[in-house]
């Protein structure tokens, strides 16, 4: 009997707190969607439905500009970081050198240092070395910390790697390069991708160590977010912020799709 | 004619020897098998001569082509893997036109050649199935396909059976026999299962600790093993230690102490010339032996003892007794026919009268450190009677 009870106790515990996760998490976005069509300058309560500040949005330049940096950043540290991780994840577990158990180690080193360090210290480098802050130097920093994570998420996949399927492809006559495009490439490319979607996600909503490395006349989206904010034009972030969730969420219904149909096309 | 010949093959990791100074040569058209328990070389060497391996000394040859340094891809050798080892994101289809298709077979040579194969494997409507899709015997029928399609001189399999249940290997068993028929390439053969050796093979290699045993067709290692070793691995047998003490013509006399302070003596004929006072060790098949509460008639060549009945096990087939003769345990396999002995069934503790024939008898001129006692065997005494024979070239 008590064995019962204490089980339905979990039960209702169990939909208490998810509720209350769910509520927590959700809400707030909710809330903003709901208010990005109210016809008000700040959130004060309903003032009736309204498009205003989408089209204000659309003709604002520089949201348009940092939307375009923001892509442009996160589409190139993307490619690069995944090709490196690529690399980075096979040199890694397939070759012996020295200091690969240093390598290894400091690959975790970004994920766990602030952002603040990070962010910091790249700006005191490129203050040392004398280059300008821009787009160059974002893109470089945010590489180096999405490096990381690919690294981390590609090894991952090999690490389940079957090595006899190597042997068993050299044995029926392939070369180490077909074996590369034919074997192992299709069959980390799930690893390849997440790394990937990982790698883009990051980039687009670092904020602290983008501020640390743009300097002035370079905004990403979350840059000229904290700005506005700062400023109070507080719907406009509104309704960017919807769309943004939006696309987000198109990205992550697409990406079993893509998986499919990049593994197939293989 | 002579196929593939390893010349004095070793490999050594780092210290370990794995394989030791094996020289052979299998026959063309042979079905080959290397046997022996896990860690005797016998997979070392299969991937010596696949290319996975690069021999510390010696040389592989196929045909007359050395082909020692060859990588894998340029050897006209292929591989059944013990797990497959089938590409996940192919299907079946593209998994058997894998080798043509890297050598750029053109396209309709390809599927023709594919339906071939898959069609003597039997697996032609299951061409568009992944390999999770399909089970693991089928699994096992793809593999062959993928291997054979590329018409190697040789084909290697190693341990292929392992992962499949016993209705499903014997079953496989017979299939690999007709496929060997069919296509009528060299195979060489991978186990640790002395039963599946022996029924596939014409010709055995036992290994144990990087050698070769003995090496012979499976009736010839049955019947007249060359070590204790051979006896004890391959099938079952009782090895009865003793000292010669009289040689006839065709005969000779071994006393064998009982371990209960008293001996017995054994006749057996002779394949090796001992001399008086030889230690040596008799190996006797425990289905050779006759067992019956009836003293049976005395004949000049029949060996007699007298023992008594410590247990009895109900094999389906046979039945199998554990007799004791002094402190020695003697298993004796009797098949369920009442033609030739009375009616009634033996019992625990009964005393019973052993005999068979002094050819039965079979001398091995090597004598065991310790002697094997049942519950060892039940134990998994292989393991231990292995360490019980000494072996110096382990490093």
């Amino acid at each position: 009997m008590k064995h019962c009870s204490l089980g339905r106790f979990f039960k209702g515990m169990n939909l208490t707190v998810f509720t209350l996760v769910m509520v927590f998490l959700y809400i707030p976005i909710l809330i903003l969607i709901i208010f990005s069509f109210n016809d008000a300058k700040i959130i004060t309560g309903w003032k009736g439905f309204t498009f205003k500040y989408y089209i204000l949005l659309l003709e604002n330049k520089t949201i348009l500009e940092a939307f375009r940096n923001t892509m442009l950043i996160a589409g190139l540290s993307t490619l690069i970081s995944t090709i490196l991780g690529v690399l980075g994840a096979l040199g890694l577990e397939y070759h012996k050198f020295n200091g690969r158990k240093l390598f290894s180690a400091l690959i975790y080193v970004p994920l766990v240092i602030p952002d603040i360090l990070m962010g910091v210290s790249l700006a005191l480098l490129f203050n040392f070395t004398r280059v300008n802050t821009g787009m160059l130097t974002v893109l470089i920093a945010h590489i180096t910390f999405c490096v990381s994570y690919t690294i981390i998420v590609i090894r991952s996949r090999l690490e389940g790697f079957d090595y006899s399927l190597v042997e068993a492809a050299m044995d029926l006559g392939a070369k180490p390069a077909t074996i590369f495009w034919k074997i192992k490439f299709p069959l980390i490319m799930p690893g390849i991708i997440a790394a990937a979607l990982l790698a883009f996600t990051l980039s687009i909503d670092d904020f602290i160590i983008t501020f640390f490395t743009s300097g002035r006349g370079f905004d990403t989206l979350p840059i000229y977010v904290e700005g506005a904010i700062r400023r109070g034009t507080i719907t406009t972030i509104n309704s960017l912020s919807t769309i943004m969730i939006g696309l987000t969420l198109l990205l992550v219904v697409t990406t079993k799709r893509i998986r499919k149909i990049v593994i197939s096309s293989l | 004619m002579e196929e593939i010949r390893l010349e004095c093959l070793s490999k050594d990791f780092d210290g370990f020897v794995a394989v030791e100074n094996v020289s052979l040569s299998i026959q063309s058209g042979e079905l080959f098998s290397f046997l022996g328990p896990s860690g005797c070389g016998k997979t070392t060497l299969l991937r010596m001569i696949a290319g996975f391996e690069i021999p510390s000394t010696g040389r592989i040859l196929i045909g007359n082509t050395d082909i020692t340094d060859l990588p894998p891809y340029k050897r006209q050798v292929n591989t059944i893997f013990q797990n497959y080892s089938l590409f996940p994101h192919m299907t079946v289809f593209d998994n058997v036109a894998f080798g043509l298709r890297i050598r750029k077979s053109p396209k309709n040579e390809i599927t023709k050649r594919v339906r071939e194969m898959l069609s003597l494997v039997k697996m032609e409507d299951q061409a568009n199935k992944f390999p999770e899709q399909i089970s693991g015997g089928q699994k096992q029928r793809v593999a062959i396909a993928r291997a054979l399609i590329n018409q190697p001189k040789v084909l290697l399999l190693d341990e292929p059976l392992a992962a499949l249940d016993l209705k499903l290997r014997q079953h496989m068993l017979i299939e690999l026999m007709n496929i060997h028929d069919a296509v009528g390439i060299t195979f060489i053969y991978v186990t640790h299962d002395q039963g599946e050796a022996m029924s596939i093979s014409d010709r055995v290699a036992v290994m144990n600790y990087g050698n070769i045993i003995q090496e012979g067709p499976p009736d010839d290692i049955y019947e007249r093993p060359n070590s204790v070793f051979s006896a004890y691995f391959i099938g079952e047998t009782n090895l009865i230690s003793g000292e010669v003490i009289g040689i006839e013509d065709d005969y000779v006399q071994i006393r064998c102490p009982d371990g209960a302070g008293s001996s017995f003596n054994i006749d057996s004929t002779f394949h090796i010339q001992p001399t008086l006072g030889q230690e040596l060790t008799v190996s006797l098949r425990p289905e050779k032996i006759a067992i019956s509460r009836n003293k049976p008639r005395y004949q000049d060549d029949i060996n007699i003892l007298r023992g008594v009945i410590e247990d009895i096990l109900y094999l389906g087939s046979h039945t199998q007794y554990i007799v004791n003769v002094g402190a020695l345990k003697i298993r004796v396999f009797s098949q369920h026919k009442r033609v030739y002995f009375d009616d009634t069934a033996l019992d625990w503790e009964e005393p019973v009268w052993l005999f068979w024939h002094d050819t039965d008898s079979w001398l091995i001129n090597e004598i065991p450190e310790n002697v094997l006692t049942v519950d060892e065997i039940s134990e998994g005494g292989i393991n231990h009677y292995q360490r019980s024979i000494k072996r110096p070239a382990i490093k």
